[in-house]
């Protein structure tokens, strides 16, 4: 018998006793008292499946609508310190753009080819160091900004989706200090639950190698609990959005 | 209705008035209350540090005792805990195992039974003192217990009631780790204790007069004037 | 006495007599506080989310064995080499082997808590191989040559101050201490060894059956830089990990980051399915997924606490809970401290020698209020008291409590015993406190009250 095996014969000897079920011994529910104003209950309607379906229905709340829920990605992404701006053309996202390249005097770019961060770079006008053909480390971390697509933006938590094929690969979404997405309109999403039904329908069975939710910029609370912004990661997130 | 009231053994040796208290509410209430003379205590001590089996024949004598019993009125959380949610587990299995079961669930915590199954929050009480309350970790958590005191306390006259900062953590009794882990338990206490005095309140009262008794100790050894309190007593208090 | 206790009763005992420490982790994990209840409100209804979490997770370790087989199968058909370890020692011999395959120098980590577990880098240095944590926390506690502190926040016991007279010595910064330009310092220090290192090593956080996916929860950036720039990559995780479905993500990452650190969700919550693809611009070449044993299944047997194994080490029961936060994360001296870690520690280590740490507690239940996953963790405690005492029972304890049955039961012994007490109590107070007395555990702090004169049952014998 292999390890592979043992663990295997081992896992299913354990399970052959029944476990309880789940939360059987909690505390039990703080019951209000008719009629005396207090804390709320804490019962509520208890979960019958486990199905992910119903995670929608316990999460934070989301609108239904666009404005609101472009609102409310907005207030998380400046809850988070991510800088978030919605243009109403191309032309406007551009001078954006260009604007923070010269307040930043970013010498060089890095980025990938794709339909919006190649538009993005056009505008920027400055050496690009592309890397979907592959690249080399230490150019790429000399750049000053890093340009990707994306494949959401979930206003739920004013996260960012980004995978390996959307946005040029690993590191360019998190090795250079600044990283800036491109987005259009469309790809917000409601929630989380929306995200992951988005990646299902768009890449399964085929997933790309790296999907990850990008949550602000990087940060640490590792000293005295005190948030610091760009511990690995960028220490700068801006989303344009068109 | 025929209160059987369950008096624990640290109520009975130690602070007999909160137990004299509960009979006298009970009794102004117009019930009967009967207190079997055979039953000391509910055979948490031994439960607690793993001696279940030496905890079990101390249990038994309590479910013989209250076989009978309409209603059991419990004058302490703690004690309320073990026999409503710790019976069950430790007779699971045995012969006793249902009648566990049925007298869990004729059990109550004092405070509880007055507010939820008597629906009386007022008993006429006057009180003129500011107090901090105190939850006991078995009656908050395992019971669920919360309201029924701030219930209770919130129609005693002249009582202003203070909550105090984490008011939901732990003094730092917990029976036998009192003893065993004397360091802990006592940092735990300090903490209570500042929590308590920066209310600036004059009592600390609580249904659970074991973490009383460990936050009275800390108090008088260091000389403060903060007295703890029974909330029966202060219920009965005219 | 065994020594594993007489040393946490020692430290416990260090710990607590210094005030301004505990003061410290009391305000770092009452700001925790605040954050988490701000978070948690803000989910529709937290408790059911609770409630599904742990069905989930249920689910998942309760059928281990297909979600284990379908993960595997689904990792090895996108090119990702899966080993299987039984222990710590096949584990580390597995990882050494793979390093040496590659000739590595050095050695990226992100934060896991698996490797701990393992000891892994004692015995990569062993074996003459650079090992660098990057996690910043990690990465101060390794200089600082300690063990992590809590499991999510592994130097929130140090000072700014002290994190800068430890990178001034270790690394030559020349930094103030403001938290800012200390990070900044590891921020640079780490750039290069990316760049430089061999080998990725990482942990896990979840695994996905579904779609053969491992996902790491982070908010540095350092477990996403790791996992992109070294040619190799290593992924160390345990086997109850496994969650079936890829959407179940979508329920836990929001849930570990609110009740782990009180974030909405934590910076980056990655997946990954398999090394560099076909097309794909960067990434590992290779990649191996270790699949760690080490006794989960031996708490997998004890269908009692099966539960355990929910565990998403968010850290919420270390960090609400009155004992952690008085005596702090090393008096454990295990890897898993805190509620969760006295649960499991005389599992993965032997009952009798560390079921002190399951007596360590007032069993106050705050831990299992606050798990995610509503591991029934403060009962377990009770748990493992029982089966330590009725494995080994302490001679003099179970007579105690015989004897304290027999008392108890007979109304006439019940009365005698307090007549007793109340008769050579003031002999006690001769000596209160003092090496003498018999009650020093309690008397040292704590005054004792008085006996009354007149007990209940006395009261209430003679009442007219
Ligand atoms: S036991 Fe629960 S609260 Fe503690 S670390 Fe694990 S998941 Fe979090």
């Amino acid at each position: 018998m292999n390890e592979r095996e043992k663990i295997l014969t081992r896992i299913r000897e354990a399970l052959k006793v029944p476990a309880p079920s789940p939360g059987t011994h909690a505390p039990a529910s703080h019951l209000p008292v008719p009629g005396v104003p207090g804390l709320p209950s804490l019962r509520v309607p208890a979960p019958t499946t486990a199905a992910p379906v119903e995670a929608r229905r316990w999460l934070p709340k989301v609108g239904p609508g666009f404005p609101e829920q472009l609102a409310l990605f907005a207030q998380n992404a400046a809850d988070l310190k991510a800088t978030f701006q919605i243009f109403a053309n191309w032309t406007e996202l551009n001078a954006a753009l260009v604007q923070l390249r010269d307040a930043e005097n970013w010498q060089r770019v890095a980025s990938h080819q794709s339909e919006l961060s190649s538009q993005a770079c056009a505008a920027l006008q400055r050496p690009v160091c592309w890397t979907d053909k592959g690249y080399d480390v230490l150019a790429l971390e000399s750049c000053d900004v890093g340009v990707t697509e994306c494949d959401a933006l979930i206003a739920q938590t004013g996260s960012v989706l980004v995978t390996s094929r959307s946005a040029g690969g690993r590191a360019l979404s998190v090795l250079p200090p600044h990283h800036v997405v491109i987005a259009r309109r469309e790809q917000l999403v409601a929630d989380l639950p929306a995200a992951f039904a988005l990646l299902q329908q768009k890449y399964a069975p085929e997933f790309p190698s790296m999907m990850g939710f990008i949550t602000g910029p990087s940060r640490t609370g590792d000293i005295e609990r005190i948030l610091v912004l760009g511990a690995h990661g960028p220490k700068k997130l801006t989303i344009f959005c068109v | 209705m025929t209160v059987t009231l369950f008096v624990p053994c640290f109520v009975d040796a130690l602070f007999p008035r909160a137990g004299i208290s509960m009979v006298q509410i009970l009794e102004r209430l117009g019930h009967r209350v009967v207190c079997p003379a055979e039953v000391a205590c509910c055979g948490q001590p031994p439960f607690n540090s793993g001696y279940w089996d030496e905890a079990r024949p101390i249990a038994r004598k309590v479910l013989q005792q209250l076989k009978d019993a309409e209603a059991v009125v419990i004058g302490s959380g703690s004690c309320g805990a073990m026999v409503k949610k710790f019976y069950p587990e430790l007779f699971a299995g045995q012969p006793e195992a249902e009648l566990a079961t049925q007298i869990a669930n004729r059990t109550w915590e004092f405070s509880e039974f007055l507010v939820r199954k008597l629906g009386v929050t007022d008993l006429g009480a006057h009180f003129p003192a500011k107090v901090t309350f105190h939850d006991g970790c078995h009656g908050l958590r395992e019971l669920g217990i919360k309201q029924s005191p701030r219930a209770l306390l919130g129609r005693v006259r002249g009582l202003e009631l203070i909550e105090m900062k984490e008011a939901e953590t732990c003094c730092g009794f917990g029976g036998t780790f009192a003893a065993k882990f004397p360091s802990i338990s006592t940092a735990m206490g300090e903490v209570k204790c500042n929590s308590a005095l920066e209310t600036e309140a004059e009592y600390i009262v609580s249904n659970d007069s074991s973490c009383l008794m460990h936050i009275q100790g800390l108090l008088s050894r260091q000389g403060k004037p903060l007295k703890t309190l029974h909330l029966a007593e202060v219920l009965n208090h005219a | 006495m065994s020594t594993n206790v007489a040393q946490f009763q020692e430290a416990a005992a260090r710990v607590t007599a210094d005030t301004r420490q505990r003061q410290f982790i009391r305000t770092a994990l009452g700001n925790y506080e605040i954050a988490r209840d701000k978070r948690k409100a803000a989910f529709q209804s937290w408790e059911s989310a609770r409630q599904a979490a742990a069905l989930t997770k249920w689910e998942a370790v309760n059928h281990l064995d297909t979600h284990l087989e379908e993960l595997v199968a689904k990792l090895e058909a996108r090119g990702t080499k899966v080993h299987w370890a039984s222990n710590g020692t096949q584990a580390r011999e597995i990882i050494l082997g793979i390093v040496a395959a590659k000739q590595a120098k050095s050695i990226i980590k992100s934060k896991a808590m698996t490797s701990e577990e393992i000891h892994l880098n004692e015995a990569l240095e062993k074996a003459g191989f650079e090992v660098v944590e990057s996690d910043l926390g990690e990465f101060i506690v390794q200089l600082r040559g300690e063990a992590p502190y809590h499991i999510v926040f592994p130097s929130m016991h140090l000072t700014r101050g002290q994190i800068r007279e430890l990178f001034a010595r270790e690394l030559g910064s020349t930094s103030s201490d403001s938290p800012e330009e200390l990070t900044m310092v590891a921020r640079r220090v780490m750039r290069h060894k990316y760049i430089t290192a061999d080998i990725g090593f990482t942990g896990g956080n979840f695994a996905i059956a579904e779609t053969g996916m491992i996902s790491i929860t982070e908010n540095e950036g350092n477990a996403r830089l790791t996992a992109a720039l070294p040619k190799t990559m290593v992924t160390l995780i345990g086997i109850e990990k496994v969650l079936p479905k890829l959407a179940d993500l979508a329920l836990f990452l929001p849930m570990l980051a609110t009740a782990g650190a009180g974030q909405p969700l934590t910076c980056y919550n990655t997946m990954y399915g398999g090394p560099r693809q076909p097309g794909e611009a960067d990434g590992p070449e290779e990649w191996h997924v270790v699949l760690l044993d080490n006794l989960r299944t031996e708490l997998l047997a004890d269908a009692e606490q099966r539960d355990a194994l929910h565990c998403i080490r968010c850290g919420a029961c270390l960090n609400v809970c009155p004992i952690f936060r008085n005596v702090g994360g090393h008096t454990y001296g295990t890897t898993y401290s805190g509620p969760v870690g006295s649960v499991i520690t005389p599992h993965l280590r032997g009952l009798q020698d560390w079921k002190h740490l399951s007596n360590a507690s007032s069993l106050c239940g705050a831990c299992t209020e606050a798990c995610p996953v509503k591991i029934d963790l403060h009962h377990h405690l009770l748990h493992n008291r029982r089966n330590a005492a009725t494995e080994k029972p302490a001679f003099l304890e179970r007579m105690g409590y015989k004897i304290f049955g027999i008392i108890a039961n007979d109304p006439l012994f019940w009365s005698l015993a307090k007549k007793f007490g109340w008769l050579t109590q003031p002999l006690q107070k001769l000596v209160m406190g003092t090496a003498l007395d018999p009650a020093r555990a309690w008397t040292k702090t704590r005054d004792l009250p008085p006996l009354a004169r007149q007990s209940f049952k006395d009261w209430w014998k003679h009442r007219p």
